[in-house]
């Protein structure tokens, strides 16, 4: 009789301390919300007033320059072919920045990768640094190194390729090295006891099992780096950007130009964007026919 | 399927990827060869500008003083890389200076310079160069003999560009140049009064009451600008807050509208669907040119611009994690008479959070250099000091500045991401 009683004090006893934790954690949810709120609040307040133009003012005029756009490209619709052919080549210099940029950045981040994944790595030692050496080249953003390249190489899609390279290979040689460690070491031991070489055993027995991620993650990269390619023209690096900026300088009378560049942009983008994650797919979850492969 | 044709199969795909392994680098190495002549690489050599590249290396850890004659009249000024706002109060100078009947300026490692109405340069192993400019010409005198490759003289314009200094005269002026190693006055103008206080005795001072002063001289320092790159930095810390977390607002109610096994009619799907890749293929750059257009330039514009791209990106990825929650869950909490939204608060949401967080956050630390980059397209931020910096093409020091703190900020950004990843999800190694 007094075993139940104390049983079911424990209970209650239990449940109390659970209820007043539950009560703790929404609590303790609540004020981070408030807090977050508050932030984002007086952050939007103080970003109001740092602006040219006002919130609210600026709402009701969003819709203007599309419209004034939209209404030149309308009004001049028959030179529209004529603008898609003009600004075809800047396109395909954005394009090639991209890929050229991509491969460049996939090529080195796959070798730096494979230098500082632990078990694969021909000298330990360099692993830490050459992490460091990813960090600051992911930290740094494109334009910076762009905009100083711009200054001693002059204009031209050289800077922003190598910029965008740069930043790749941050960003893929972390990313790949991630993937290197879920690679298993086996068909590697096993390469080593026939006497392989380092670049023997990495060509062999490593690409082949990551081949399918470090691809799928170069695609997604490349859909990034065409973004990232069309914004460095704008800032001076050749390709598409730099022509819409110069239509957008030029204001009105030229804004059905600067329309044909968009729609030259959107298009890629969205191309690029099905194609890859098409692939992508494709990679991670295999063709629907292929049965072995090699 | 028999031995024979299993062999043959085989054999034949390993010829098959015996080529493969031919053709791709072949086609890699094809396809840069052809970005070699589009992109012109062969003539970079030309238009490299080795003397940019060279004042940039420089400019950012040294900084050089003009020591300025006007041979008129024999007034001197002292500045730094000859500002304005750098100039030497009255009464004040470096200490290789020296000011009386004549100004003589020691370079250093012997090299001695006299202005005065007679210009002289001692430079050690070679000899006295003299110059007495007026209406006629420079009238240089130089030493016997072969003049050296750093002398570069006409009869109105003579300069000598030694290791220690440069010395240019014209008929009207006179003009020293003296490298030096670090950012001058950094911390305080030369017209104020804490310039030149050692560390020490300015901590002495601001402990006896001085502090709000010296905070303010620093925070006014009009060549490094402390105070407005600071709101700079703010802005562009303001512009990936707002816009990434305002994306992330928007787009979590618009992604149950797109996840399949919350929206069972495929209208509302698809159009929810399309707006989310319409937002994503505009694309940042094309959001920020027709928003600077309605809202001006500013950290609001460049904060609605990575809102616009970012909630087709969160509409996609979080659309994405809503069909995969485990229903299962769902169920349980209906089984105790849930009403729907308690449903999806109990649910739903919990299962969602944790992927929701993760990804909002990685946003945050990669918008803070889009936010950088936007700036630098509509005006806002570090990115706008950034490229006017380099726009002047003189103040490489506040180029390498600004460069150190965007590295700073973006670093600080991924640390703070990654540590509220880990605090806010438990399990999550935050992919590192």
């Amino acid at each position: 009789m007094s075993d139940t009683g104390h049983s079911q004090a424990a209970a209650a006893q239990m449940s109390k301390t659970y209820l007043a934790q539950i009560k703790a954690k929404r609590l303790m949810n609540f004020i981070m919300l408030v807090v977050f709120l508050a932030l984002f609040m007086s952050g939007f307040v103080v970003a109001e007033g740092r602006n040219a133009g006002g919130f609210w003012e600026g709402l009701g005029n969003v819709f203007d320059f599309p419209a004034a756009m939209f209404g030149e490209a309308v009004e001049r619709a028959h030179l529209m072919p004529g603008y898609l052919a003009t600004y075809f080549p800047s396109l395909i210099e954005t394009i090639n920045i991209a890929a050229a940029s991509t491969l460049l950045g996939a090529l080195v981040g796959l070798v730096i990768s494979l230098l500082v994944t632990r078990g694969f790595a021909p000298v330990p030692w360099l692993i830490g640094p050459l992490r460091r050496v990813l960090d600051i080249l992911r930290a740094v953003p494109e334009i910076v190194i762009a905009l100083v390249l711009i200054f001693m190489l002059g204009g031209g899609p050289v800077p922003a390729m190598i910029a965008i390279a740069l930043h790749t290979v941050g960003a893929l040689g972390k990313l790949f090295s991630e993937v290197n460690e879920n690679a298993s070491l086996k068909p590697v031991e096993g390469l080593e006891s026939a006497g392989a070489n380092w670049t023997q055993r990495m060509w062999l027995g490593v690409i082949p099992q990551v081949a399918p991620n470090y691809l799928s993650y170069a695609l997604l990269r490349f859909e990034i780096n065409i973004r990232a390619s069309a914004i460095l023209g704008f800032v001076g690096a050749g390709g598409i950007g730099y022509d819409l900026r110069n239509t957008m300088s030029w204001g009105v009378g030229k804004y059905d130009e600067a329309a044909a560049i968009f729609i030259l942009l959107f298009g890629t983008i969205v191309v690029v964007d099905q194609l890859s994650s098409m692939l992508r797919n494709r990679l991670t979850h295999g063709s629907p026919s292929a049965e072995i492969t090699l | 399927m028999n031995t024979a044709t299993l062999q043959m199969q085989t054999v034949g795909r390993f010829r098959l990827k015996k080529r493969m392994t031919l053709a791709v680098p072949l086609v890699i190495v094809a396809y840069f060869a052809y970005i070699f002549i589009a992109f012109d690489i062969a003539g970079l050599g030309d238009r490299i500008s080795l003397d940019n590249a060279r004042t940039l290396v420089s400019d950012s850890y040294s900084y050089k003083t003009h020591i300025t004659q006007d041979n008129r009249d024999g007034v001197i000024t002292m500045s730094i890389e000859g500002e304005r706002k750098a100039q030497y109060p009255e009464g004040m100078m470096p200490d290789w200076v020296s000011a009386g009947d004549v100004t003589t300026v020691d370079l250093g490692t012997g090299h001695l310079i006299t202005l005065g109405p007679e210009i002289r340069y001692d430079i050690p192993g070679y000899g006295t160069v003299t110059a007495q400019p007026d209406e006629t010409g420079v009238n240089a005198t130089f030493p016997p003999g072969a003049m050296p490759d750093y002398i570069n003289a006409s009869k109105n314009r003579v300069m000598i560009a030694t290791d220690a200094g440069r010395l240019t005269i014209t008929r009207n002026r006179a003009e020293v140049f003296k490298y030096s190693i670090g950012w001058e006055i950094f911390f305080f103008t030369l017209d104020s009064p804490y310039y030149g206080v050692g560390a020490g005795e300015l901590v002495s001072r601001a402990i006896t009451g001085e502090a709000g002063a010296i905070a303010n001289a620093f925070w006014t320092n009009t060549m490094w600008r402390h105070g407005d790159v600071f709101w700079a930095l703010l802005e562009t810390l303001l512009m990936a807050f707002l816009g990434t977390f305002g994306a992330a607002m928007i787009a979590l109610p618009l992604a149950f509208l797109a996840a399949r096994n919350f929206t069972p009619l495929g209208v509302f799907r698809f159009a929810a669907r399309r707006v989310f890749d319409f937002l994503r293929g505009v694309d940042g750059l094309i959001w920020t040119i027709v928003l600077s257009r309605a809202f001006g330039p500013g950290p609001m514009t460049g904060a609605l611009a990575i809102l616009l791209t970012d909630t087709g990106s969160f509409g996609k990825l979080f659309s994405e994690a809503l069909e995969n929650v485990d229903e299962k869950q769902i169920e349980g909490v209906a089984s105790t008479g849930a009403k729907p939204l308690q449903r999806y608060r109990f649910g739903v949401i919990p299962q969602i959070t944790p992927v929701l967080l993760s990804q909002v956050l990685y946003h945050l630390e990669s918008n803070t250099r889009s936010a950088t980059i936007i700036g630098a397209i509509t005006g806002g931020g570090i990115g706008l000091l950034l490229t006017q910096a380099i726009a002047t093409q003189k103040d490489w020091e506040e180029v390498s500045y600004y460069i150190v703190l965007i590295i700073l900020l973006v670093i600080f950004m991924d640390t703070l991401s990654g540590w509220l990843r880990r605090k806010l999800i438990k399990g999550d190694e935050g992919g590192h």
